[in-house]
């Protein structure tokens, strides 16, 4: 058997947080993925233009500068802020960027922009008279969304997402750099410790590889469930 | 006066794309019963007049009627709009359309197209939509293909089943936009026969059409149009049999 040398609680406790960040951001991106394609293909030219701003940032600066300057900068600012409302108000209050929140906020905010791409595209390629065929019915908007676009354009979505999600799970390796003790983390110091990195990365790598096994796995149960009715004639 | 207000009028219904002026002022009155159909060249503006009925899309002047209500617009950054969309959303249940290619929703069953608008739009259960969709599958010859997705289903088949979506709204007008012109010619026949059912049990139907014998059989008016404009209308005995302007003629005469 390998050899942990002690360390197999903190990395199961690190592939835990390494989950929950990977989940959490997703959800996070995937809100402010349909957000940013919606107000991309929205008629009104503000919301374009700050979408677009959005993804030229997100997707021109390189995801470790962002985290940083997110987690660092983000408590700059914070601090300035409540700086501001003890001499003004007299209002003392504290707020500490907490590592995992600031983990989550950044992920997802990067990822958010990749899935406005990806989302804008599928709903694009959903075709118009299936939701005109709604509307002319009388649907509202909002149900012509929830009842006809939204599972047409999952179908078209599923292959951008399910890649988007692969990067976004190894990117949350990133995290370790605002010392959020994700796997990435404990394992590198497990084997600074212990000098035997091999041990270490190589179950480190076995796990992330395991759960992109199991994602995939998922991701081609959805895209069969989202398939349905496009399948040829029997 | 009468007493049930006219399912459908338009008045001067005026549209432009752009700096082309397709709707040159068109009105039409469809009464409990009626049906008619317009006809005309591809590019005469016929479909777009129908899309103008329910507001798929916008007409740039002109006033609607649906049940003797009088829809509102609006002028907006974007143009001419319905001031209250809930009315336009109430208003298009009364009328219910049938797409040249189908459009039937590709990721529903036939018996969940059926009973989609029933159940969520005007709140039906789903017990009694199913039966009543169940009926009217029944009708249109597709019993035992409810459980069909669009894809598995022929042309022919998929509109018969979108004939049945829009029965399943109990329409007080039906909208047919060619309802025959994607289908191969073998098909034609079998929906044309269900059309000729419906207006034979009294319901009140706007087909826009190529089929001329449809018309003739069928119609309780053509109506005939040129570049937008209302070139011929009446009884289809004196428009089709009888018709006055060059332009009709020779649109009915026959081909080669």
């Amino acid at each position: 058997m390998i050899d942990l040398h002690g360390y197999g609680p903190r990395l199961a406790e690190g592939a835990l947080i390494t989950i929950e960040l990977g989940i959490l951001s997703l959800i996070l991106a995937v809100i402010l993925g349909l957000l940013t394609a919606s107000a991309k293909m929205s008629r009104s030219w503000p919301l374009r233009r700050l979408a677009t701003l959005y993804t030229t940032i997100i997707r021109g600066v390189p995801d470790l500068v962002l985290m940083m300057l997110l987690f660092f900068g983000g408590q700059i600012g914070i601090n300035m802020f409540t700086d501001w409302l003890y001499t003004q108000f007299d209002v003392d209050i504290f707020i500490n960027v907490n590592e995992f929140v600031a983990g989550v906020i950044t992920i997802g905010l990067i990822f958010g922009a990749y899935m406005g791409e990806t989302f804008r595209g599928a709903f694009l390629a959903v075709d118009s008279g299936q939701i005109e065929a709604g509307r002319a019915y009388g649907m509202t908007h909002w149900l012509v969304f929830r009842r006809i676009r939204f599972p047409q354009m999952m179908r078209h979505a599923l292959p951008g997402l399910s890649n988007n999600w692969m990067v976004l799970l190894k990117t949350t390796a990133l995290v370790s750099v605002i010392g959020l003790s994700d796997m990435v983390r404990v394992a590198a110091e497990a084997s600074k410790a212990t000098r035997e990195p091999f041990t270490f990365m190589i179950i480190v790598a076995a796990i992330y590889l395991l759960i992109a096994s199991v994602s995939e796995w998922g991701f081609a149960r959805l895209q069969k469930r989202y398939d349905i009715g496009y399948g040829e004639a029997d | 006066m009468a007493d049930t207000p006219i399912p459908l009028e338009v008045q001067n219904i005026k549209k432009r794309f752009g700096d082309t002026e397709v709707l040159k002022g068109l009105s039409l009155q469809a009464h409990k019963g009626d049906v008619i159909t317009l006809i005309g060249a591809s590019g005469s503006g016929k479909s777009t007049f129908l899309r103008c009925m329910n507001l798929l899309e916008q007409p740039n002047e002109g006033e609607l009627f649906v049940h003797g209500e009088q829809i509102r617009f609006k002028e907006t950054r974007h143009g001419r709009e319905p001031a209250d969309w809930k009315q336009v959303v109430n208003m298009r249940a009364r009328l219910s359309m049938v797409f040249q290619s189908f459009n039937l929703w590709a990721h529903m069953t036939l018996l969940e197209n059926v009973i989609e608008a029933p159940v969520h739009v005007l709140g039906k259960s789903r017990q009694a939509a199913t039966e009543h969709a169940r009926a009217l599958l029944e009708r249109v010859g597709l019993a035992e293909r409810a459980d069909y997705y669009p894809a598995q289903l022929s042309g022919g088949q998929q509109q018969r089943g979108a004939i049945a979506r829009a029965l399943a709204m109990d329409p007080e007008v039906m909208l047919f936009d060619e309802p025959t012109s994607a289908l191969d010619p073998e098909l034609v026949g079998d929906v044309l026969k269900v059309m000729r059912d419906l207006a034979e049990e009294g319901r009140t139907m706007i087909v826009v059409t190529h089929e001329m014998a449809f018309a003739r059989d069928v119609s309780t008016q053509v109506i005939y149009l040129h570049q937008g404009q209302v070139e011929e209308a009446g009884p289809p005995a004196e428009v089709l049999g009888n018709p006055k302007s060059e332009r009709l003629k020779q649109f009915l005469a026959p081909k080669h």
